[in-house]
């Protein structure tokens, strides 16, 4: 048993340290920084740089395009890009949909979409979620029907998220209503500018707009957009939520919140003094970060054991990791818009679209802190509910 | 990194394991708590002849050559049979002690008797006010010729009525609370100025009051002007078995519960098919699955050189694990419902010895405090 990272892997990460400290651009650091997403630019910017790198796709195989990275580096490399803040490549692309075309597609399809992934020339975007189906994602009623060459598609996805920046989609589609229903779902890969979609907006309660609803009417998706067999959509699927091992554990990002949440209870007054002086306070923030170190080596656990797995069966422990990962990712941005105290209460962000207060009333590092805490309820949501990682963890580990 | 066991530790593991299956089942454990002593001499010959008691020490001076993961898997297997016998006391802190404070000569004297079950040892450091503070000391140590002289009264000296010899943290320099001048001093338990009066603690294990007056110390370990950091280190080192110990008492008390859930029927299914329970069950999964990691995070840093670096991994190690034995203990009691409130049924005796484990040495509350005042683990940046 040797817990440590091995000297090569301490020199990656330096190497990795060294690149995003060169390559990263100020605006783009100084915005995640202020714990608002990236903008469209600066994501595609950012993956061409990592591309050009050959880092666009830390998990994919050699022959795929990734750079062949063992599971440490993988991590190494992911949580160095969220301490920094920089954005991580865009994960419709590179984690969900890059990963089921690898698997379950054809020589066709991989030439044709992969590289264009890799290099962001494609925003990929999920159709998964319907208004019936959520938890009960097999629930999804969206219809294609095969006539000839092609497919046509019926009904409406939601939740779907930066739809509005999206050039291709990959959707989960009902081919066989007559079947058990998972075994009459395809996967299919279909152009966003084909006739009869239409994006919605879905404004979130913080005001930004992250997620949409997609609606399908009579869409047709040429047959050689169908990955894997038709109505064996779910094995894509089940691989697609199953690959996310560690994603979910945001480590490196938690960390930065509580640097960052250090530096504004410094900032911020309570009682006349800085909120870090606060016994109370700092108390809170010591608690969450033995959270985290506990986290952090369970993570490490899970690189350990899937280093040296065989199958591809989801682990056990992710659902710890997105349970705990999420949880502690929730409390951070809490604290954090506590310790702004009143001045996190400004509404909008004058950046953002529909984003309305732009009156220089609060301290920059207060903006948006309070959106912040009310976006992330949606970590304990998305993702398999942690409730549903409840459900997952009581009926596959403990037998009940 | 690499989490595997080697065959050695492998091997280990499982030869604990079988004689605990064999020797420390629940209702053995009941007769050997009855026994004068509190805990049975019979099993501690066998702890002897399967190298636990040597564990720790170096092959050369007759011990087993084991490091602070071996020690951890030791201490999850006594904790998943909550054993009674003295091994913390005499294995790992006086070992701990031995190895980072004696002389070469008291090694060779004190090692192969430890190794052979012959020698037991017992951690006489805190007092009526010290509560968790290390360096809180009123004992004092005095000069005495060419020795030292022990006068004062130590309070939970875990199995301190048993020992044969007490490892006594005293006062030879400066104030009650003075950092410096504490030293740590080897006294024969039957000492003439040496008295002990034995108890049970709620948790099945044996203490002691002890006093001295004017006790002779047969050695001095590590510097007599300066041993908190000795003590310090290997309190860490005690940590670190204390977190291995917690987690098999954690996941004992939850299989025991998770397969009460499967076989206990109420309206008319097993309690387990009830989503509620479940997710209670699985919180519980989560809790001994970071308790585990940080039992992990605890053999690393065991070894860890830089004094301040190891306290504060071993602060941290003590809040998840107190945190994580909190919940799974008194979750375990909650799913049972009624049975694990009875002293005939095991659970609650597993939520004892976690409730136990958690405040020796210094609570989560404690470490909380601790970790906030030093100013966390993450840099402000």
């Amino acid at each position: 048993m040797d817990l440590r990272f091995t000297d090569a892997e301490i020199a990656f990460r330096q190497e990795v340290r060294d690149f995003i400290a060169k390559e990263l651009p100020v605006a783009t650091r100084e915005r995640m920084l202020a714990g608002k997403s990236p903008t469209k630019q600066m994501v595609v910017d950012w993956q061409r740089k990592l591309n050009a790198r050959g880092w666009a796709a830390p998990e994919w195989p050699k022959e795929a395009g990734g750079p062949g990275w063992t599971l440490a580096q993988r991590y190494i490399f992911r949580e160095e890009l969220q301490q920094a803040p920089a954005p991580s490549p865009l994960g419709f692309n590179i984690n969900m949909c890059g990963p089921v075309i690898i698997e379950f597609g054809t020589e066709e399809q991989k030439k044709r979409f992969l590289p264009r992934m890799l290099n962001l020339d494609d925003w990929w975007c999920q159709g998964f979620s319907e208004p019936g189906a959520g938890s009960d994602l097999a629930g999804l009623k969206t219809r294609a029907v095969r006539e000839g060459d092609h497919y046509v598609v019926n009904g409406q996805k939601t939740w779907t998220t930066l739809a509005q920046h999206a050039d291709w989609i990959f959707l989960l589609v009902r081919t066989d209503p007559n079947a058990k229903k998972q075994e009459g779902i395809s996967f299919l890969l279909c152009d966003m500018k084909t006739p009869g979609i239409t994006v919605r907006p879905i404004i979130t309660i913080e005001g930004g707009h992250e997620v949409n609803e997609v609606f399908f009417d009579d869409v047709k998706v040429p047959v050689e957009n169908l990955v894997g067999q038709e109505n064996r959509g779910w094995d894509c699927a089940k691989f697609l939520l199953g690959n996310e091992r560690f994603g979910q554990a945001r480590v490196g990002a938690s960390r930065e919140r509580i640097r960052r949440l250090k530096v504004i209870a410094q900032e911020s007054l309570d009682g006349g003094r800085p909120l870090m002086e606060d016994p109370e306070f700092r108390r809170k923030v010591t608690e969450i970060e033995v959270e985290l170190k506990a986290l952090e080596m369970t993570v490490m656990r899970v690189i350990a054991t899937e280093t040296k797995r065989k199958d591809k069966k989801p682990d056990p422990a992710t659902s710890v990791l997105k349970i705990k990962g999420t949880e502690i990712q929730q409390l951070c941005s809490e604290l954090l818009m506590k310790a702004a105290g009143p001045y996190a209460w400004v509404d909008g962000d004058p950046d953002e679209e529909g984003g309305g207060n732009d009156v220089d009333v609060a301290p920059d590092w207060a903006l948006g802190l309070a959106g912040v805490y009310f976006n992330w309820r949606k970590q304990s949501i998305y993702g398999g509910s942690n409730e549903i990682q409840r459900n997952i963890m009581a009926k596959a580990f403990l037998g009940l | 990194m690499d989490f595997d066991l080697s065959e050695e530790q492998r091997l280990l593991q499982d030869s604990v394991a079988k004689l605990l299956a064999d020797k420390y089942g629940f209702e053995q454990r009941k007769a050997y708590m009855k026994a004068p002593e509190g805990w049975s001499r019979e099993v501690w010959s066998q702890f002897a002849e399967l190298g636990l008691l040597g564990l720790p020490f170096a092959e050369d001076e007759g011990g087993f050559g084991g490091g602070a993961v071996d020690t951890l898997l030791v201490a999850e297997q006594l904790g998943r049979a909550i054993t009674l016998e003295p091994w913390l006391s005499t294995v790992v802190i006086g070992g701990g002690f031995l190895r980072n404070g004696a002389s070469a000569e008291l090694r060779s004297a004190m090692v192969p008797k430890i190794a052979a079950g012959e020698l037991l040892l017992a951690f006489a450091q805190a007092e009526r006010q010290s509560r968790y503070d290390l360096f809180d000391v009123a004992t004092t140590a005095k000069k005495d010729g060419s020795g030292w002289s022990i006068t004062g009264r130590k309070g939970y000296v875990v199995h301190g009525d048993s020992a044969d010899a007490l490892i006594v943290t005293a006062r030879t320099a400066g104030g009650q609370r003075d950092q410096r001048g504490i030293g740590v001093f080897l006294v024969d338990a039957k000492d003439p100025g040496v008295q002990r009066r034995g108890y049970r603690t709620v948790d099945g294990q044996r203490a002691a009051e002890v006093e001295f007056a004017n006790a002779r110390a047969e050695a001095v370990l590590g510097n007599p002007e300066h041993g908190l950091p000795l003590v310090d280190q290997v309190v860490d080192e005690t940590i670190a078995a204390l977190a291995g110990e917690a987690v098999g008492a954690m996941q004992v008390a939850h299989d025991m519960t998770v397969d009460y859930m499967k076989t206990r029927q109420q309206f008319g299914r097993p309690i387990g098919s009830f989503q509620a329970l479940q997710h209670r069950a699985a919180d519980m999964l989560v809790a001994l699955e970071q308790a585990r990691s940080m039992s992990y995070f605890a053999a690393m840093s065991a070894e860890e050189r830089d004094p301040l670096e190891r306290r504060k991994a071993m602060a941290t190690v003590k809040v998840q694990i107190g945190r994580s034995a909190r919940f799974v203990g008194q979750q375990s009691i909650q799913l049972h419902g009624g049975i694990a409130m009875t002293m005939e049924y095991a659970c609650g005796h597993y939520f004892k010895r976690l409730t136990v484990n958690d405040a020796m040495f210094g609570d989560a509350d404690h470490y909380v405090r601790y970790l906030a005042d030093i100013g966390g683990l993450v840099q402000a940046a």
